[in-house]
């Protein structure tokens, strides 16, 4: 058993700021632990959110010293406990309390891009035929848990802050899952060129690296979306085609 | 009048809980033309639906089409022993196939067969694969397609709001009274049909693979309400939950592992599930290994392992193997998948992609790697099988106005739920509860909200205040959780639980008492103190409902009444708070089965 220290960004708006709280740390604990543990010991208004505690909500994306880290998947042995551990909320999006960040802008980005929209049955009975190999990378997109963390780290986001004229690295995952079902019939590729912003995202893959759902966003989304835009739009042949048949797909 | 500064939110439907069952409610409401509000504590796709893993269960036939909706049914009424609601199992085996199919319209990938239909996978207690799944993360799969489907109907989320009480107009529930996480602003919900769909209480335990949410809201909403709960003693401890590091313990291990061939070992190597088979499944369960593994590669002719008989009895064989001695090194027993190396070549891959989290949550969270070792498992605390009574064909509650569907309803799955059939439950009696609840609201329109209940119910929602400096909440939470946990955990008897009821009188009393400090934005310390007393109501329906049922059957085992009893077999237990505000209990008869469908569980013995 190690006591630790946390420093943890407490407070709202103008007052808010780092608070340190010691706490003791024991085998196989993570860092989501440590913050419940401040709260029943120390601190009960101490914000955060969370649900799962196993990595498969999203609810409780956070920067651990400067990481944005799923709380509840951040072993406290992976961290160097000699120096204080500081807990900041996601810097990208408004700080409403503690850890807490208003994530909301995300739903109203996903609202606006259109929702599946299947062809028509293939049997009978109302269903479809798909095999395992056309759904595999449709699949890997669909693991994403929505904790925000690839918005948080673009710099896009983050720095430059183009929060109305760029969907961010999630959206591109959500795009991405949609265009490439099999069973879909609409396209997004001129609303991901235009209100979607994708020609901003210049391939650095900070948010590859922090996906918790090892989704290779950059790779298997961002990059062929990025190919379909090109081709849609800027291939003369393309652009012709699209006259006669103006939802052909690629 | 009602208080100015109680903001309204007027809509003909009202949903709480946006999880499967509040989602599919909300859109069914909507898409019968009426405004619907759905109002949900956490993040929209945060419920504990997103946290399902092994699948859905629904009779589709894709991968042996001996299945059908009557096998279903009499594997739904086998596993919950009789007491279930029979024309809701009815219900849900002939509908599920439609209700996850329509899923796949809406844009759900779910894992393929070799000719590219759903694919099936075996389960504990279904008698044929039946569970579509998507890897070990269906419940992901079906929260976003509800969602990303949910978001274009034109329905009002209301995110991070919690109701606290719920109002009514003489006999009928007429809104909800809640507040905003953010700024702790107090909040009408008016409606002219309300439908609960907040799910389960597993925090009432201190072991549990269940989130914050669960701490019985729904259930003690709708009891404060008046209304009848059903079924309280029946509470599912599944089987296989992480038991180290301590941290970690309660967290679920999907019983996925064991459809895939996982096996239940104790410290001397030996699969004891072979011990020890109930007469109900005698000529159910396979001879030796061997023809368990057969089943798991789909040989039809082969019965299932052991490892897949009902939870209730695998939770009961592990803590009989602890308790004798023969336990794992911190209290649990082993779950191995790795063996199956020995019958396939590509074992290791095949593990990861069928179990692609529970792969990723052992390695990260206990150093495991499952794909070489085996796990270290012990029960915990799941599901409640009891909760809101409701009228099979409409879902509505014994109040007028008031629905219930997905965890926080009973009937469905009796004395015990089998895998796989709380996600098509969801599905089935979400539709089935939207349906009727926007059916109700345009008969009957809106009724007249009374400003003394909102302000009484804003009274005691800010109470904990003005004691502050009084005791924390999360001291006498995590005293409940603990007494529960012993008293009226998976091994009951009468003294332990009498001795429960004397203790939850003490902690209501402590509960009076806490205090909360600080400011009402996003304050987890108030939103614990006002959970409190929801937690108190379910954990007193439990206790009551378990001492009242001298007998052992599904998830209530009893060490002084250890066999099942013709006399219970007869009736279900229904609580209801009475006028003097006390909880009463009776005993209320099971309803004759009808006729075909005693024949169809004859049939399928
Ligand atoms: C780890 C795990 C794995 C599981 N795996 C499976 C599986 O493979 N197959 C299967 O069939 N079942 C499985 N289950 C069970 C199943 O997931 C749940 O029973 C089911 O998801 C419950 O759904 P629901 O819609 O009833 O409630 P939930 O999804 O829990 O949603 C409840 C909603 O109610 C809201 N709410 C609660 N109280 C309030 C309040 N006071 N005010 C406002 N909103 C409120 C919550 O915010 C939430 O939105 C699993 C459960 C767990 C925990
Ligand atoms: S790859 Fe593109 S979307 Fe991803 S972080 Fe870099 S700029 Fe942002
Ligand atoms: S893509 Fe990955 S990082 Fe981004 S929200 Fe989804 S899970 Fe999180
Ligand atoms: S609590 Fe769900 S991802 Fe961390």
């Amino acid at each position: 058993m190690a006591n630790v220290t946390f420093r943890i960004w407490k407070g709202r708006g103008e007052e808010a700021g780092y608070k340190d709280y010691d706490t003791d740390i024991t085998e196989g604990m993570v860092v989501l632990d440590a913050v419940h543990q401040i709260q029943a010991e120390s601190d009960p208004t101490l914000a955060c959110r969370w649900n799962c505690k196993a990595g498969k909500c999203g609810s409780c994306s956070a920067e651990v010293n400067g990481q944005p880290k799923l709380m509840c998947m951040t072993r406290m042995d992976t961290l160097d406990t000699s120096e204080p551990v500081t807990i900041e909320p996601m810097r990208a999006f408004p700080h409403l309390r503690d850890l807490v960040t208003d994530v909301s802008w995300n739903y109203e980005v996903k609202k606006r891009i259109a929702p599946f929209k299947p062809r028509k049955p293939d049997a009978p009975d109302g269903t479809w035929r798909m095999s395992q190999d056309d759904v595999d990378r449709v699949q890997e997109f669909r693991r994403c848990i929505e904790c925000f963390l690839c918005q948080d780290v673009c710099h896009v986001l983050r720095e430059h802050h183009k929060h109305p004229e760029f969907a961010g690295p999630r959206h591109f995952v959500h795009t991405a899952a949609l265009e490439m079902h099999p069973l879909d019939t609409d396209s997004r590729i001129g609303h991901m060129k235009n209100e979607g912003g994708i020609g901003y995202c210049n391939i650095t893959k900070c948010c590859t690296k922090v996906c918790p759902a090892h989704i290779k966003i950059t790779d298997n989304s961002i990059i062929p979306l990025k190919e379909r835009v090109v081709d849609e739009f800027y291939d003369p042949l393309t652009k012709l085609f699209r006259i006669f048949r103006p939802k052909s797909r690629s | 009048m009602a208080d100015p500064s109680h903001t309204i939110h007027e809509h003909d439907v009202i949903v709480i809980g946006a999880g499967g069952a509040g989602l599919r409610a909300a859109i069914e409401a909507s898409a019968s033309g009426v405004s619907v509000g759905l109002v949900c504590k956490s993040l929209l796709g945060k419920a504990h639906t997103v946290m399902a893993e092994g699948g859905v269960a629904a009779a589709i036939g894709n991968v042996d089409d001996r299945d059908g909706w009557q096998v279903h049914f009499a594997d739904t009424m086998r596993g919950g022993q009789y007491l279930n609601n029979w024309v809701m199992a009815e219900i849900h085996a002939k509908e599920a196939p439609a209700r996850v199919l329509e899923l796949e319209a809406w844009g759900a990938v779910f894992d393929r067969t070799k000719d590219g239909r759903v694919l099936q996978r075996n389960f504990g207690g279904h008698k044929y694969p039946r569970l579509a799944h998507v890897g070990d993360s269906t419940g992901l799969e079906m929260i976003r397609t509800l969602q990303d489907h949910g978001i274009h109907q034109g329905i009002e989320v209301y995110m991070e709001h919690t109701v606290t009480t719920l109002l009514k107009d003489g006999d009928r529930v007429v809104g909800a009274f809640g507040y905003d996480r953010e700024r702790g602003r107090f909040r009408i919900y008016k409606a002219a049909a309300v439908v609960l769909a907040t799910g389960g209480i597993g925090r009432a335990y201190k072991i549990t693979s269940n989130s914050w949410e669960y701490t019985g809201d729904g259930h003690a909403l709708a009891y404060n309400a008046g209304a009848d709960l059903v079924d309280m003693e029946f509470i599912q401890f599944h089987p296989t939950g992480m038991v180290w590091p301590p941290s970690v313990r309660g967290i679920l291990v999907t019983e996925g592992v064991r459809g895939e061939g996982g096996r239940l070992l104790n410290n001397k190597g030996e699969r004891f599930m072979f011990d020890d088979i109930p007469d109900l499944y005698k000529n159910q369960v396979a001879k030796d290994d061997e023809e368990g593994w057969r089943y798991v590669l789909g040989d039809k002719e082969a019965h299932r392992p052991p490892e897949l008989l009902t939870r209730d009895h695998v939770a009961r064989c592990i803590v009989r193997e602890v308790k004798e001695g023969r336990g794992s090194p911190h209290g649990g027993v082993f779950l191995d998948i790795a063996w199956i190396k020995e019958k396939m070549k590509n074992a290791p891959e095949h593990i990861k992609k069928k179990l692609p989290s529970m792969y990723e949550q052992f390695k990260e969270l206990a150093n495991v790697d499952i794909t070489t070792e085996p796990m270290e498992v012990g029960p915990t605390t799941h599901y409640v099988m009891g909760g809101v009574r409701v009228d099979g064909l409409t879902q509505m509650s014994t109040v007028p106005g008031l629905f219930a569907a997905g965890e926080v309803a009973a009937g469905l799955h009796g004395a015990n739920r089998l895998g796989g059939n709380s996600l098509s439950d969801l599905l089935v009696f979400g539709k089935l509860a939207g349906e009727h609840a926007a059916r109700w609201a345009k008969e009957h329109g809106q009724g007249h909200i009374d400003a003394e209940q909102a302000r009484d119910a804003e009274r005691e929602a800010l109470a904990p205040y003005e004691r502050d400096g009084a005791e924390n909440p999360y001291g006498v939470q995590s005293d409940l959780q603990e007494m529960m946990q012993e008293k009226v955990g998976i091994v009951r008897n009468e003294n332990d639980m009498a001795a429960a009821l004397d203790a939850i009188a003490a902690l209501k009393r402590r509960a009076d008492g806490v205090g909360v400090e600080g400011h009402r934005e996003y304050n987890p310390g108030w939103h614990t103190a006002l959970d409190l007393a929801n937690l108190l109501t379910v954990s007193e329906a439990v206790a009551r409902s378990a001492l009242d049922r001298r007998e052992s059957r599904g998830g209530h085992f009893r060490e002084d009444c250890p066999d099942k009893s013709d006399e219970f077999a007869k009736h279900n237990t229904v609580v209801r708070k009475g006028p003097d505000g006390s909880m009463q209990l009776r005993r209320e008869a099971i309803p004759p089965l009808r006729d075909d469908l005693k024949k169809v569980i004859e049939e399928q013995k």
